[in-house]
């Protein structure tokens, strides 16, 4: 009796003692993108990213000689609840780095509770900019790697005089059509000329606004629309633009927030020659993006599934820090956010990206037509690549604020006039 | 059976086919030698990187004798037309399923097999390079057989503004004879002629473009108006004519905005008129109604996945299949949840929130949280141009017209049948209905059901104008009730009225307020409204409403 409980004994210490030499030699990874909820049908494609990421890297040995493993969350497009699940995933999982959010608020949510538990976050969507966290890592493209370029784009490329700015009404649009709203008009476009319409979250009635469009667009100037528009908003849109026969030709549409995964929701054909400016896109014509597609399709197990910038981001984002806690030889926060400044991994199209001071990184600025087969194919594309500026030169409140983690200054928001850091406090 | 002997000869017959082909080619390749070689190098210089240099490739091609001219330029417009990788050959290209290229060689249509996508690379083409492209088609195409193409032909060639292309236009007027062809010419002219060097003419033009609305007529009418190196004659002829397009643009805008709200109405309407059956003839608030939409508009695409090669009628089959399944769902939703909470209002919709919420996920978990692709027919896409300047997207119209078709055979069955008979009964006073016969269980499940099934052909129209992925329903179920309230509770011409009204002031009030503000303005609209009439526009009579 008493052997028989000694042995139930030893076998419970011994199971347990393993459970922890185990938890010891894995490195924990968190994904804190929405499974369910309206951001859902972004975001598990980035869930399934990093997981094909993860799976590639414990086949080539992991990292540290230990391997890798995902801890994945559902937030359920739920802001309050992204907070609640990051603090949950470091302080309850002790992940040693999370890769997540979409949408700009969701960042937003999480950024206080990174900053306090000093955890690291790879956040891979293009946003609005504004913004330097010693805790964040921005892989996604900030406006003058996206925006500005577009708009140079279809001023000088296209010819457009005379300017639409559509969005979504939230963070993201606003700011960033206030950056091109100034930028337009440091390049002498009359106000009269600049037409803003702002939409709810979901917007399905656009017969008002894409008529208002093609109002503004038949006066005799060359126009352009400038699209914001976020997600699901986009399906309608297109389609509207496509039954009142808007054609690219005539009144060029430039969409920020449109890749493959949107389109691949319809059918093209009426929108061949619409526009969108990314830093990567699935046509582009590069080995190691063959590469990438070939082994996105084996792991997700569909043919018909496409990839598109955030992923890109994820894979960029990814690759930079498994570098960095390899050179840091640990995956202590600390350790890796000075390490890995400076890291270059090779992008999906070809060249390098390299983690700048500022946690943005260098990136080429792609143009691409939409194609009747969904995809797009790049008309004009940047020399070299372009370094994420994370405070804009064009809007009066931040023209002199920089940010570099690197030592002396360390600093996510310096005003070189006054010569102060203004500490981590961000609007 | 043949015989050998036939093999024979027909081997024999073959041999000698192939060696008149072979001599035929030589006699050809010798007489042509020239214009080939052009023609090929032609095309090879279409695989330059340069946008503009293409743009000289293709004005080259264009001008070269080669019937296969056509098709190259149709496919560069198109972008089907690529570059083999490892000959370097120009192909044209046709998708196939699977994501395979199957290959035809640009210059002499030959037939190169099937090949993976990685290995062509595609000719690109750019906005500028394909108006461009299509101008130089829309010239060769000038003089083709069929009336219709040259109209086309002819609005191509004006919408390019190329002043040397009017002599073209001046060309064909002498030896065209078909009537709605000269008029287009007619039109071109005046176009081109707003340039013209002799002053009546253009003052003529000018007064002539009073009725374009084109915006390249705009623009040079505004350059004109401007310009302080022309007569004043000519200047205040153009400012009389922008006026005119002014005053047209902005009547044509008010038809516009009423005909936007009345569709935005309709959609309203529909989607609010299953939940007009249950929620005012049972009370049960039904949080999952915008889900039985989704259900209906997911029937769509599985019809649509499964009968593929009936995509035109795929929408009339889908209607009826919406309404059976999606009645079903509510059926069952009815019999195992809501028949036990019949007069709980509050766990009623906490059930039925629930359930809404368990359909999404389902939906989710079945199709992925994607968007599926519904095909929208082409019967369905483009629009109807009423005059030049005003035209009506089809699927709104057809969608407004199945609206009121729904209304009206729910109007029907409600007061002219046995089953509507019912339903009015059980709505007035159920126990009453009871002790005359009626069986209450009966009818709730055949009035749950026809919610529900209508909830679902509403689902159908939707998947017409917007995404249909699992948060389709969350958009509409805030809208329903709101017009389901406004209107009145349990009365179908209400739903009706409240549906359309809500549309027309929305669509009123976006153009001064935004689409968020006008959003909002509705709903405090409608608060206030509630005060003052809780029972909505049209209230129901009676005792048992006062009940």
């Amino acid at each position: 009796m008493y052997k028989t409980l000694q042995r139930v004994l030893v076998a419970i210490a011994l199971t347990w003692s393993t459970s922890v030499v185990c938890a010891a030699e894995t490195i924990k990874v968190g994904v804190l993108h929405s499974l369910s909820g309206t951001m859902a049908i972004s975001e598990t494609t980035l869930k399934d990213t990093i997981l094909m990421m993860i799976e590639e890297q414990n086949a080539a040995g992991g990292l540290l000689g230990k391997k890798l493993e995902a801890v994945v969350v559902d937030p359920a497009s739920n802001w309050p609840l992204f907070a609640e699940k990051a603090r949950e995933l470091i302080e309850k999982e002790k992940v040693d780095v999370v890769f997540g959010c979409w949408t700009s608020v969701s960042r937003k949510s999480v950024l206080p509770v990174f900053e306090e538990l000093n955890s690291l976050l790879f956040y891979p969507v293009q946003y609005e900019g504004e913004e330097s966290s010693k805790n964040v890592f921005y892989t996604g493209a900030a406006p003058n790697q996206q925006a500005i370029p577009a708009v140079d784009y279809l001023m000088n490329e296209v010819g457009a005089t005379r300017w639409v700015l559509a969005g979504t009404d939230y963070v993201y649009p606003r700011t960033t059509n206030k950056i091109l709203e100034a930028y337009l008009r440091s390049k002498g476009v009359a106000a009269k000329d600049i037409m803003i319409s702002y939409t709810p979250f979901g917007h399905a009635d656009w017969q008002s606004i894409v008529s208002d469009i093609k109002k503004f667009g038949s006066e005799g100037m060359k126009t352009a629309v400038v699209s914001t528009i976020n997600g699901d908003a986009n399906v309608p849109f297109y389609k509207e633009l496509g039954n009142q026969d808007v054609s690219a030709e005539d009144i060029p549409v430039i969409a920020f927030s449109v890749g493959e995964e949107e389109l691949s929701g319809f059918d093209t054909g009426p929108l061949v020659g619409h526009l969108a400016a990314w830093n990567y896109f699935m046509s582009v014509d590069a080995e190691v993006n063959d590469e990438f597609i070939d082994s996105w399709l084996a792991f997700i197990d569909d043919e018909e599934r496409v990839t598109n910038d955030p992923m890109e981001a994820h894979y960029i984002g990814f690759k930079m820090w498994a570098e960095a806690v390899e050179k840091a030889g640990t995956t202590e926060s600390e350790a890796v956010q000075e390490a890995i400044i400076g890291v270059a991994v090779h992008n999906l199209s070809g060249g390098i990206a390299t983690m700048m001071p500022n946690h943005h990184i260098t990136k080429p600025v792609l143009i691409g037509e939409i194609q009747d087969d969904g995809q797009f194919d790049t008309v004009w594309e940047t020399t070299g690549t372009v370094p994420g500026d994370a405070w804009s030169d064009y809007l009066p409140v931040s023209e002199d604020t920089i940010a570099s983690w690197q030592k002396p200054l360390s600093c996510g928001n310096y005003n070189v006039t006054s010569s102060k850091c203004s500490g981590q406090n961000y609007k | 059976m043949p015989s050998p002997s036939a093999y024979g000869v027909g081997a024999i017959l073959s041999v000698f086919k192939v060696l008149v082909v072979i001599l035929v080619l030589i006699i050809n390749s010798n007489s042509l030698g020239s214009e080939t070689e052009d023609f090929g190098l032609a095309i090879d210089a279409l695989k330059v990187k340069s946008f503009a240099q293409k743009e000289l490739a293709a004005t080259k091609l264009a001008g070269l004798k080669n019937e296969r001219i056509d098709i190259i330029l149709s496919a560069l417009i198109e972008g089907k037309l690529y570059t083999k990788k490892n000959s370097g050959d120009v192909v044209i290209v046709t998708r196939l399923k699977g994501g395979d290229f199957y290959l035809e060689h640009a210059a002499t249509g030959e037939n190169l097999g099937i090949v993976g996508r990685r290995e062509a690379k595609k000719i690109s083409v750019n906005n500028k390079l394909r108006r461009y492209l299509k101008s130089l088609q829309a010239v060769r195409q000038l003089n083709v057989r069929d009336s219709d193409g040259r109209v086309a032909a002819i609005e191509a060639i004006v919408k390019t503004g190329d002043a040397k292309l009017r002599s073209l236009i001046v060309a064909r007027q002498d030896i065209e004879e078909n009537e709605s062809v000269l008029k287009a010419l007619e039109n071109a002219l005046v176009v081109f002629d707003l340039e013209s060097s002799d002053p009546i003419r253009r003052l003529s033009a000018v007064e002539a473009s009073s009725n374009n609305l084109d915006s390249n007529v705009r623009g040079k009418l505004n350059e004109m108006a401007a310009d302080e190196g022309l007569s004043l004659e000519i200047r205040d002829a153009a400012i009389a004519s922008i006026k005119e397009i002014e005053k047209r643009v902005s009547r044509f805008r008010a038809i516009e905005t009423i005909f936007f709200g009345l569709s935005l109405g309709s959609i309203l309407a529909l989607a609010a008129i299953g939940l007009s059956i249950t929620f005012g003839v049972m009370g049960v608030i039904n949080m999952a109604h915008g889900e039985l939409i989704m259900l209906g508009a997911y029937t769509t695409y599985l019809i649509q996945l499964l009968l593929p090669d009936l995509i035109e009628y795929s929408l009339l089959i889908s209607v009826p299949a919406a309404f059976l399944v999606t009645g079903l769902v509510g059926i069952c939703i009815e019999r195992s949840v809501i028949r036990f909470l019949y007069g709980r209002p509050l766990e009623t919709l906490l059930a039925t929130f629930g359930i809404s919420l368990i359909l999404q996920q389902a939906v989710r978990t079945i199709f992925s949280p994607l968007n599926r692709s519904v095909v929208t027919p082409n019967w369905m896409s483009g629009s109807l141009e009423i005059v030049q300047g005003l035209s009506i997207t089809y699927n709104r119209l057809y969608i407004f017209f199945f609206a009121l078709m729904v209304f009206a055979v729910l109007l029907v069955i409600l007061q002219r049948t046995r089953l509507g008979l019912e339903v009015r009964a059980v709505t007035q006073n159920r126990d009453m209905a009871q002790v005359m016969g009626i069986r209450n269980a009966r009818v709730d499940i055949l009035t749950f059901g026809l919610g529900s099934g209508i909830a679902g052909v509403a689902g159908v129209a939707l998947s017409q104008l917007t995404n249909v992925g699992p948060n389709l329903g969350q958009s509409y179920i805030v809208d329903s009730f709101m017009v389901v309230v406004f209107g009145g509770v349990g009365n179908l011409w209400g739903t009706l009225v409240a549906g359309l009204s809500l549309g027309v002031v929305n669509k009123l009030l976006e153009p001064f307020a935004g689409a968020v503000v006008a959003k909002i303005l509705v709903l405090i609209f409608i608060i206030l409204f509630i005060q003052k009439r809780p029972r909505g526009l049209f209230p129901q009579k009676g005792r048992a409403a006062d009940s």
